[in-house]
């Protein structure tokens, strides 16, 4: 298979990047946006010609999808150690590219409409192409080295575009959040490659996932308190994973994250950047299985089914639609997480791999279609929240139809495409832990119910009185939503288990429909509920909530973790740790160096009389010297 | 005889040299320094140098004492006079300067040097010849050296003399 | 050789001699007392190459010779110094060492 023009899927972005970054004030910001969605069609058509080559034509070797690398040496640490830089292509990243590429097309499109007029409007595009860029470098990594520089980048672009807004004082801080956040947990990943690399004496993928590998044969050889050393370092690397994926409980930064265009919202914080940790598990799925009996794997389980629980509780009760919908991806993307942990590795064993798979394609078309459409609302009422909405379905057409689908699609409905992807997440979790299937389950009714509560306080309940009459949104705005509506409705079709499998062998899915019925049944009840608060307007949502009074109001404070983080950080990190240390520095280490250089200059201050400028003087010191000298050397050291 | 004439010099030149070096009077230090300077060519007679006695009284006592005295009456009024310095600057050096002398006479004294008795006369036409030696031992190099080095302070003098007006043509052009 | 005077009477009157220079180099104010102290310096030593040449070396000439090299120098030094000194006292109307002291920190 020819990979050279893989190659250019990067690279494009990365050279409108620079062509919009360096030129930035002398392109006509209407050229730029067309260089932008120029550069990703390229890449798209490019992304999807590969993935035809791959799935249809070149991957299959005797019913096995191969692996194709092509790499070179960039960093030599010791003749077997060295870092490479290149690409990788097997199915989940062929599956990203395509993924990666029509969702970044669909904003870039979205975004000609959204930004119109907006001052920063060639920057704007700079950093997607940017993001688009660090993102199919991250897809196509061969190596966990590579994978992590890209993952900075992809950190970085997040940091820009969140902070977009950067005259905003809450955009700024939740930019430096989201940065801190995800460096922090960066920091547990390094030091999982790092513990991989010395003990495996690799980075490549390729090695480190061989079943019959030494990596994966020879866990048990080192032992660290009670686990396997590997163990460790991929749980640590679970962590620099659930901080890109905004699991519990380093999911603080996603929700203020909304504080960046919708349209970043949209491409980053739901479709892509946020599933970069789902795809660093499944990119190392085979180490996760096999090393001590998937003990790791248990770990990325149970917090993803809690992270999708806990995120579905709190998305109920917030009134910013952009952080209800922040909260729902949190909760989708614990619900891949939890797919993946419950995964076997052959054949129909690893169905809950293929279903997390399933899911984030799916999830990436209907949560992108969602935030999209969210943006078409905010575009027209110029506001997040929910109470200056209302009876927007007379205004906005396309928006309510595109948005009604993607909500039905998130709830499970079907024959829309969250209803395979779930159903199979059920599944796969019902064969492997029950406890963790009820979760699911309620997580799934929860889903429905929020969604649908927002929902109908959008498009259906009492009117607003607008200063402006709404209007629906223009045709680069609309095109992204119908498109992004036809993948929703669709995309459930795909026979996705041919394709994306752990061993990668492919195998037949079926519908399990007692399972399929029950989490359609919930959906349902979740959706009905929702329509008999939030349809009509009505006072037995405040009711309700009044009737469960502090249980209510802890949610909608997000369980008060905000506070408990600013507790740690401000309280005792910065007064009990960091305030000291800076008082020793100030105080000490420079008042030391002041000393210096103060007693330096008043001595000098002292002396300075000493040069008189009269050459007397200096030869009566030249002679008093002399004569001293004299005398030490003839009399007192004299033999 | 020598010695009697010696020591008359010696304390000529001492009493002189002490004169000269705190006298108030510009052009009398100037004197008394000419003094000093021809108890030194006593010196030279003494010790059968006739050459250089001639040489330092042409030289010296003729040409540098006379440009000295030339350059008081430029530059001073002859009764003006001198400033000194600052007492316990005076006593300072003066005592740093026993100290020396001090050091320098207990080394001396305390040197054995070879004297070789002789009463050698030395002829101008020896010191002229080897002045003009180009052969192992010869001063010739030296010799042109310092010619180079006369005319190069002659130049020098005049140019620095006449820098005033050289510096006023200078701002002219400007 | 002076006959009845050892080389270490004539040494210690070159040193005396040379140490008033000293002192005068030090002490005095004035430029031109300055010059006079460096000429009582250099007499000091041009004996001492004498004195030794005689009483040490009598049949060599080395010591004649470098002291008729240090009169030429001193001459030129001279020569230059005044012509300093008369430069310095157009300039600024003094020769007073206390003002040309711009060498000062």
């Amino acid at each position: 298979m020819n990979l050279g023009y893989i190659l250019l899927i990067p690279l494009i972005p990365l050279v409108v990047f620079l062509l919009l970054g360096i030129f930035n004030q002398r392109i006509k910001p209407a050229i730029s946006g067309y260089i932008g969605v120029f550069g990703l069609l390229v890449s798209t058509i490019l992304s999807c010609y590969a993935a035809y080559q791959y799935f249809f034509v070149h991957g299959k070797v005797n019913g096995v999808y191969q692996t194709f690398v092509e790499k070179t040496v960039w960093m030599n640490f010791s003749d077997t150690l060295h870092i490479d830089m290149g690409i990788f292509i097997d199915p989940i990243s062929v599956m990203m590219l395509v993924v990666v590429s029509t969702v970044s097309l669909m904003v870039h499109i979205y975004s000609r409409g959204y930004m119109k007029g907006d001052d920063g409007y060639t920057k704007f595009f700079a950093f997607l192409s940017l993001f688009s860029f660090s993102m199919y470098g991250l897809v196509l990594a061969t190596n966990l080295f590579q994978i992590y520089i890209f993952w900075e980048l992809v950190g970085v672009s997040s940091y820009l575009l969140i902070g977009y807004y950067y005259t905003k004082e809450s955009a700024v801080a939740a930019a430096k959040k989201a940065f801190i956040v995800t460096r922090f947990a960066d920091l547990g990943f390094l030091i999982g490659i790092l513990i991989m690399g010395y003990y495996t004496g690799t980075y490549d993928f390729e090695t480190l996932n061989d079943p019959e590998g030494n990596a994966i044969l020879n866990w048990a050889s080192t032992s660290f308190m009670g686990l396997s050393v590997l163990t460790w370092g991929l749980i640590l690397i679970f962590i620099g994973g659930a901080g890109k994926s905004a699991m519990f409980p380093l999911h603080i930064w996603l929700p203020d994250a909304m504080e960046g265009p919708t349209p970043v919202s949209a491409l980053i914080h739901a479709a892509t950047m946020v599933v970069a940790g789902v795809f660093l598990v499944a990119r190392l799925f085979p180490m996760y299985y096999f090393i001590e009996d998937g003990f790791a794997l248990n770990i990325v389980a149970f917090v993803g089914a809690f992270s999708a629980l806990f995120a579905a509780i709190i998305a109920i009760t917030q009134t910013d639609i952009k952080r209800v919908l922040a909260f729902s991806t949190m909760s989708q993307l614990g619900y891949m997480m939890l797919a993946l942990g419950v995964s076997g590795y052959d054949g129909h064993e690893g169905l809950g791999y293929m279903a997390s798979m399933f899911h984030l394609f799916t999830h990436a078309m209907f949560k992108a279609l969602l935030f999209l459409g969210a943006g078409s609302v905010i575009h027209a009422v110029h506001s997040n929240y929910l109470k200056d909405m209302g009876g927007l379905r007379k205004y906005m057409p396309i928006t309510n139809i595109t948005f009604l689908i993607a909500a039905l699609a998130i709830s499970g409905v079907p024959p829309f495409a969250g209803f395979f992807s779930k159903d199979e997440i059920l599944v796969a979790v019902y064969e492997h832990n029950k406890l963790l299937y009820f979760v699911g389950v309620f997580v799934a009714g929860l889903t429905a119910f929020y969604m649908f509560r927002i929902y109908f306080g959008i498009f259906w309940g009492k009117e607003t009185k607008y200063e402006h009459k709404p209007h629906e949104s223009p045709i680069s705005m609309t095109f992204p939503l119908l498109f992004l509506a036809l993948m929703s409705i669709l995309g459930g079709f795909i026979p996705f288990s041919d394709f994306v499998t752990a061993d990668k062998a492919g195998f037949e899915a079926h519908l399990n429909y007692p399972l399929a019925a029950v989490a359609v049944v919930v959906g349902l009840i979740g959706i009905v509920l929702a329509w008999v608060f939030y349809k009509k307007e009505s006072d037995l949502a405040d009711r309700l909530a009044n009737f469960f009074g502090p249980l209510y109001q802890w949610t909608s404070d997000k369980f008060y973790f905000d506070a408990i983080y600013l507790f740690i950080t401000k309280k005792i990190l910065f007064k009990r740790v960091a305030a000291p240390i800076a008082w020793f520095d100030r105080n000490i280490v420079d008042g030391t160096m002041n000393l210096i250089g103060n007693s330096t200059v008043k001595t000098s201050e002292k002396i300075k009389g000493m040069q008189s400028g009269k050459v007397q003087d200096y030869a009566f010191a030249f002679m008093a010297g002399v004569v001293i000298l004299a005398i030490v050397f003839v009399y007192l050291w004299a033999e | 005889m020598e010695r009697v004439i010696f020591y008359i010099l010696a304390v000529i030149m001492i009493v002189f040299a002490i004169a000269s070096v705190t006298s108030r009077k510009m052009l009398r230090s100037v004197i008394y320094l000419l003094f000093v300077l021809c108890g030194i060519a006593g010196v030279y007679f003494l010790i059968d140098y006739n050459f250089l006695a001639a040489i330092q009284l042409t030289v010296y006592a003729g040409g540098i004492i006379v440009l000295i005295i030339f350059s008081v009456l430029l530059v001073h009024q002859i009764e003006m006079k001198l400033e000194m310095a600052k007492t316990s600057k005076q006593i300072l050096t003066g005592l740093a300067c026993v100290i020396g002398l001090g050091v320098f006479l207990t080394t001396i004294y305390s040197h054995d040097f070879p004297v070789v008795e002789n009463s050698l006369t030395t002829t101008t036409s020896a010191i002229g010849t080897k002045l003009l030696s180009y052969e192992a031992g010869g001063f010739i190099l030296p010799f042109e050296l310092v010619s180079v080095l006369l005319l190069a302070a002659m130049v020098g003098a005049i140019i620095i003399a006449k820098g005033g007006k050289l510096t006023d043509r200078n701002d002219q052009t400007i | 050789m002076i006959p009845g005077i050892s080389i270490y009477e004539l040494l210690t009157v070159t040193s005396i001699l040379f140490f008033i220079g000293v002192y005068g180099f030090i002490t005095r104010k004035n430029l031109i007392s300055i010059l006079i102290s460096v000429e009582l310096i250099l007499n000091a030593s041009v004996i001492n190459f004498v004195v030794i040449n005689k009483y040490m070396y009598p049949d060599m000439l080395q010591g004649v010779l470098f002291s008729i090299f240090i009169i030429a120098v001193a001459a030129a030094e001279t020569a230059l110094a005044v012509s300093i000194i008369i430069n310095l006292y157009r300039q600024i109307n003094s020769v007073e060492v206390k003002d040309i002291e711009t060498m000062k920190y």
